[in-house]
């Protein structure tokens, strides 16, 4: 018997039957110290190929005095400062502001330069929600998203699940946001498939209009600009609590 | 100059490129969907080209095309009005003859 098996390698303890499957607790066992499980595997310690590209790419473009490590450091920064709360700041303006919403759907960028946020090069769509049509975004090919004013995309927008599913069954899946969009009401996917990025503009909900525009964005969560949610109806909770 | 206009009614080219290495920015559930223009983008790089670092061809225009969710999936549950809108290449796009005889 070997005292170090490896991870595929039948442990040696006691079964009352043949042990050919994989090693996970599908059965049970009484108590037995010398019975051993793998260890889970690092998830840390692999320098995948593109990894070591990123790690070669960079240190060598330092080296050449391209760029430095202090500008490397200050676009991560910059970058980690793009949050949710961006979006929920243009949507309570416009929210408060029925001119300043004229202009944010007629140019975004400029509008959204006014409250002082630069959106960059990104090519952004503003998408009103109304009575009549509700809007969720969607990126089939891969996962496009306004990083711009949003910040870095859930987990589940880049789920395979979610971007195979919302295109063909928008209302199952907005269901399961606990979004019911009413039968005559029109749902409207957009696919982000090249150089448009979208947000969507939710309505203001019923009996928040003397609320002030601060209070207003805490109403507005990242879900609500995807639009998997309507605005003040939970999702991933305010930006501004997070 | 855009070879289409708002509202025109275009259909995406029923092309499936045979031979890896491609790169396309035409989703498969919408090739041979038809549809009417959204919006004229403007003219983007080729991701077709970009993809293999070919930077320099000429920019085709980007539309948004709309498509009724009851022409793109066989059964779908939702309302008639439901739509799809998705970002297309020009050369994707072919235009749709008037149906004779509705």
């Amino acid at each position: 018997m070997s005292s170090t098996p490896g991870p595929n390698e039948p442990r040696a303890h006691e079964h009352g039957h043949e042990h050919n499957h994989h090693h996970d607790h599908d059965h049970m066992h009484p108590y037995d110290p010398n019975h051993k499980h793998p260890n889970r595997p690092d998830q840390d310690d692999s320098m995948t190929y593109y990894k070591v590209m990123e790690s070669a790419v960079r240190e060598l473009l330092i080296e050449k005095g391209l760029i430095t490590a202090e500008q490397v450091q200050r676009q991560i920064e910059a970058m980690d400062e793009r949050t949710p709360a961006n979006g929920a700041r243009i949507v309570a303006r416009a929210w408060v502001d029925p001119a300043f919403k004229q202009r944010l759907l007629e140019s975004p960028k400029q509008a959204i330069a006014e409250i002082g946020h630069d959106i960059g090069p990104m090519h952004l769509i503003v998408l009103e929600n109304t009575p009549e049509v509700h809007n969720v975004v969607v990126c089939t090919l891969c996962s496009c998203y306004p990083r711009g004013i949003l910040g870095l995309p859930p987990d589940w927008y880049k789920s395979r699940a979610y971007r195979s599913r919302v295109v063909r069954e928008p209302r199952t899946v907005l269901r399961e946001f606990g979004t019911e969009i009413s039968a005559n009401r029109e749902v409207r996917v957009h696919d982000s498939t090249a150089d448009m990025r979208y947000m969507v503009l939710p309505m203001q909900p019923a009996g928040t209009d003397g609320l002030s525009e601060e209070a207003l964005v805490s109403l507005v969560g990242r879900d609500a600009v995807v639009g998997v949610v309507e605005a003040g109806k939970g999702g991933q909770g305010s930006p501004a609590a997070e | 100059m855009a070879r289409f206009s708002v509202g025109e009614k275009v259909r995406v080219r029923a092309a499936f490129p045979p031979t890896p290495p491609t790169h396309v920015r035409t989703p498969y559930y919408i090739r041979g969907r038809a549809g009417t223009v959204e919006r004229i983008c403007g003219a983007f790089g080729n991701p077709e080209e970009l993809a293999f670092g070919r930077r320099y061809g000429p920019k085709p225009t980007l539309y948004r095309i709309r498509f009724r969710q009851i022409d793109v999936w066989d059964g779908y549950q939702g309302d008639a009005e439901d739509c799809i809108e998705i970002e297309i290449y020009e050369f994707w796009l072919e235009p749709v003859e008037q149906e004779r005889a509705a």
